[in-house]
C-alpha cells in the first residue's frame, strides 16, 4: 500500500521512542518518530478525516426535508459538526508534515479511503435517526478510545470531537425514540432504517484483527488502544439494550446474549459486501465522491477570488508603506 | 490540477487560533485553519472553534510566526528550571506559631 | 353528459335561480389577515426561507471553513424564525405553532419577500442575496428592539447580534469576490444585477405597516432606505461592482404572489410532514 519502502530506522533513536509509548507518554509533531508511525498515522488520520466530510453528505440529504424545525436546525448543527470535525482532524494531520489539500486531492482523485457506511444511501426520514444511534454511536465508541491515542494532536482532536458528538448520538435516539412511539407508518420506517444500517454499522470497526494487515503495529505504537473486535463487542454490548428499550429488533436472527461472557453473541458478518464496498462498488461510492468533486470544482473561482483579492490588499499596503 | 496550482487550499496559509473562554483568563491554543488574511481568518475561527459559545475572545496568529522550542532542546531548556527550590515559597521557613502568613 | 351531471360531479349545486343571484363581484387584493400576524409572519418567513436556501449549501460549500460559516447563518436565521413563527401562532390564537405555520401553509400563504426563495446560484449570488437581506435585516432589527412590542423587541435584541455577524461575513465575500478575479468579479456583477430588481420590495410599505404602528412596530422604511443605501454602497465601492439601477422592480411577497421558486422550495421542505399527518418527530 505504501508506494515508499520503509527506510531503516536508527536502532537507538527507535528504542527510545518504543520506550516512550510503553511509559504511556504522547509523541508530539517535532518529536522523532519511526517512519512508519509518521506514515500510519497520516493514513488513519487523513482517512478519518476524509470520513467526517464524506460523512455530511448522507444527513446533509435530509436537510432540506426535516419535518420540523427543531429537527432542522439539529440536523445542520450535527452536519455542521462533521465539517468542523473534518477539518480539526485535517489540521491534525497537517502536523506530521502533509498538506490538507494534497490529502483532500487523493479524496477527489478515488486514492483516498474513508469509512464505508457513507456510501450506503438514506432512503427515508428515519435514517437520520439511526444513523444518529448506530453510525455515531459506533463512531464514539472507536473515538472514545482514540482520544488516548499516543500522537498528541490527534489524541487532542478526538477529546474535542467527542464532547461535541455527546449530542449526535443521542438526538439520535431521541429521534429514533419519537418514531418508535409514532404511527405505524412512523414505526415501520424506523424498522427499515434499521434492518438497512444494522450490519453496515457494524462494518465500521473493520475486519477482524487477525484480518487486519495494520492492526498489531497500530496497537504496539499505541495508535489503537483496543482491537476491532473488542470495540465491535462493546457497541453490540452497548446497542441491544437500547433498541430494546424502544421496541425495534436488530436484522439478525442469531443474536442471543451469553450470560457466562455478558456478551451479546452475534451473527457473521457478510465481509465481502465490506470489501466490494471498500472497491467502490457500494451503493453510493460514485455518488459521494461526484458530489464531494462537484463542491470543489465549483469552489475554485471562489477560492481563487479569495487568493487574488488577498494579494491585492497586500500589494496595496506595501504601496501605502 | 497539481497542488501548487492556484485555488489550491494551500494558497491559503494556515493560522493558528487561541480562545479565551471566559473573562480573565488566559488564551488556549484551540487549533488550526486556513483563511486568506487576518479578518478572514478570524470569522472562520469564530465559526469553527467558537461555536459553542467557548470563546470570548479570539487571536489568529499565522502559523509561521510562531516559533518553537526543538524536543532536543527540552534538557537545557527545562530541567535547570527545575532545581531552583528557592523560586518556590516553601524553601522559606515562616517562625513557628505564624499560621497564617 | 348532460350540464347538470357535469356540475353534479363537480360539487357545484347550481340551481338556475340562484345562479343569476350569485355575487361575483370580489375584492381585487389578497385578503391579509390581523396586521400584527401578518408582521410577524412577513418577518418569520423572510428567516425561514433564507434559513431554508442557506441549507441548501451545507456539504456543498466552496471549502470547509466556509460549509461551517454557511451553516451558522442557516442556524441563525431558522431560529428567529422559530421564534417570530411561535409569536405569530400565538397573536393569531388558532392553535397553529411555528412548525404547523412553517409545514401546513401553501405558497400563496407565505409572506416572505421575492429576494429571499431566489435560488442559490453559485457562491456569489448566494452572497450578494445574503448582502442586500444582512444590510436591510441590522436596519430592521435596530428599529424593533427599540420597539414597543415586548415580544418581538426580545426576538429582535438577539437577532441584531446574529445579523450583524451575518453582516460582516456577507459584506467581505462580495469585497473579496467583487475584488478578486476577472471572473469573480463579472459573476458577481452578473448577481447583484440579476437580484437588484427584487430590493425594491423590502422598502415598500402598506396597510399592515401603517396598521401595526398602533402596537409599538414603527418600521420607516423611509428612515431605513438611506442607510442601506449608504451600506450597500460603501461596500459596492470596496467590491470595484457597479450599482444598478432602480429599473422594474419586482414585489409580491408580502401579500403572496411569489416567484415560481418557492412553490419548488415548499414542495420539498414540507414533503414529509404533510406526508404523516398528526405525527410528531
Amino acid at each position: 500500500m505504501d508506494p515508499k519502502p520503509t527506510p531503516q530506522e536508527d536502532p537507538a533513536l527507535l528504542a527510545a521512542f518504543e520506550a516512550r509509548i510503553a511509559a504511556g507518554e504522547s509523541i508530539e509533531p517535532k518529536d522523532w518518530m519511526p517512519e512508519r508511525y509518521r506514515r500510519q498515522l497520516t493514513r488513519m488520520m487523513s482517512q478519518h478525516a476524509h470520513s467526517e466530510v464524506v460523512g455530511m453528505l448522507p444527513e446533509g440529504n435530509w436537510i432540506t426535508r426535516a419535518p420540523s424545525l427543531r429537527r432542522k436546525m439539529s440536523l445542520i448543527a450535527k452536519v455542521q459538526d462533521e465539517a468542523g470535525h473534518g477539518l480539526y482532524i485535517y489540521c491534525g494531520t497537517e502536523t506530521l508534515g502533509v498538506d490538507r489539500f494534497d490529502l483532500y486531492r487523493q479524496l477527489l482523485d478515488g486514492t483516498a479511503k474513508y469509512s464505508s457506511i457513507f456510501n450506503y444511501p438514506t432512503l427515508a426520514w428515519a435514517d437520520m435517526g439511526v444513523i444518529g444511534w448506530l453510525v455515531d454511536g459506533a463512531a464514539i465508541v472507536n473515538q472514545t478510545v482514540l482520544a488516548k491515542t499516543s500522537y498528541g494532536p490527534y489524541a487532542r482532536a478526538m477529546v474535542r470531537i467527542c464532547k461535541e458528538e455527546n449530542f449526535h448520538k443521542r438526538q439520535g435516539y431521541e429521534l429514533c425514540a419519537t418514531l418508535a412511539a409514532g404511527t405505524p407508518a412512523q414505526r415501520a420506517m424506523l424498522q427499515d432504517s434499521v434492518n438497512r444500517f444494522w450490519w453496515p454499522a457494524l462494518m465500521m470497526f473493520g475486519p477482524s484483527d487477525t484480518d487486519s494487515p495494520n492492526s498489531a503495529e497500530l496497537l504496539r505504537w499505541r495508535v489503537k488502544r483496543k482491537t476491532n473486535d473488542e470495540l465491535r463487542q462493546r457497541f453490540v454490548n452497548l446497542t441491544v439494550p437500547q433498541a430494546q428499550a424502544i421496541g425495534v429488533t436488530l436484522p439478525d436472527p442469531d443474536l442471543r446474549f451469553d450470560p457466562e461472557t455478558k456478551n451479546w453473541v452475534f451473527g457473521a458478518i457478510d465481509w465481502s459486501e465490506f470489501y466490494e464496498v471498500i472497491k467502490g462498488n457500494g451503493p453510493c461510492n460514485q455518488e459521494r465522491l461526484a458530489a464531494r468533486n462537484r463542491a470543489h470544482d465549483e469552489g475554485r473561482w471562489v477560492r481563487e477570488a479569495a487568493t487574488a483579492h488577498q494579494a491585492k490588499q497586500a500589494a496595496r499596503s506595501t504601496e501605502a508603506a | 490540477m497539481s497542488a501548487g496550482a492556484i485555488g489550491g487550499d494551500s494558497h491559503w496559509p494556515l493560522w493558528e487560533v487561541f480562545t479565551q473562554g471566559n473573562q480573565g483568563e488566559p488564551f488556549e491554543h484551540a487549533g488550526s485553519l486556513h483563511a486568506t488574511d487576518a479578518e478572514h481568518a478570524l470569522q472562520n475561527a469564530r465559526d469553527v472553534y467558537a461555536r459553542r459559545g467557548e470563546a470570548v475572545n479570539l487571536w489568529v496568529v499565522p502559523s509561521s510566526a510562531i516559533t518553537a522550542s526543538a524536543p532536543g532542546d527540552a534538557g537545557p531548556f527545562f530541567d535547570p528550571g527545575n532545581d531552583k527550590a528557592y523560586r518556590h515559597p516553601q524553601f522559606y521557613k515562616v517562625p513557628r506559631g505564624v499560621k497564617v502568613f | 353528459m348532460s350540464a347538470a351531471h357535469g356540475d353534479e360531479e363537480l360539487g357545484i349545486a347550481a340551481g338556475e335561480a340562484s345562479a343569476g343571484t350569485r355575487p361575483v363581484a370580489g375584492a381585487r387584493g389578497p385578503d391579509l389577515g390581523d396586521p400584527l400576524v401578518e408582521c410577524l409572519l412577513r418577518l418569520g418567513d423572510d428567516r425561514l426561507i433564507l434559513g431554508h436556501r442557506l441549507s441548501e449549501w451545507c456539504g456543498h460549500g466552496p471549502i470547509l471553513e466556509e460549509d461551517i460559516a454557511l451553516s451558522n447563518l442557516a442556524l441563525d436565521l431558522i431560529g428567529q424564525a422559530a421564534s417570530l413563527l411561535r409569536l405569530a401562532g400565538e397573536v393569531e390564537g388558532r392553535g397553529r405553532d411555528e412548525d404547523a405555520l412553517a409545514y401546513f401553509r401553501d405558497g400563496v400563504q407565505f409572506r416572505n419577500c421575492l429576494l429571499v426563495e431566489q435560488p442559490n446560484g453559485d457562491f456569489g449570488v448566494t452572497m450578494v442575496r445574503q448582502f442586500l437581506f444582512d444590510a436591510h435585516s441590522v436596519l430592521v432589527w435596530e428599529a424593533l428592539a427599540a420597539g414597543g412590542h415586548p415580544g418581538l423587541a426580545a426576538v429582535a435584541g438577539k437577532a441584531l447580534k446574529e445579523d450583524k455577524y451575518h453582516l460582516r461575513h456577507s459584506s467581505e465575500w462580495v469585497v473579496r469576490l467583487g475584488d478578486g478575479t476577472a471572473e469573480s468579479h463579472a459573476r458577481v456583477q452578473r448577481a447583484l444585477d440579476d437580484l437588484w430588481r427584487f430590493t425594491g420590495e423590502l422598502f415598500r410599505r402598506d396597510a399592515v405597516d401603517e396598521a401595526v404602528a398602533a402596537h409599538g412596530i414603527a418600521l420607516d422604511a423611509a428612515a431605513i432606505r438611506p442607510r442601506w443605501d449608504a451600506i450597500v454602497d460603501d461596500v459596492l465601492a470596496r467590491a470595484t461592482l457597479v450599482r444598478p439601477a432602480d429599473a422594474g422592480m419586482r414585489h409580491g411577497g408580502r401579500t403572496g404572489r411569489h416567484t415560481e421558486h418557492l412553490g419548488h422550495l415548499l414542495a420539498t421542505m414540507q414533503i414529509v410532514a404533510r406526508s404523516h399527518p398528526g405525527a410528531a418527530w
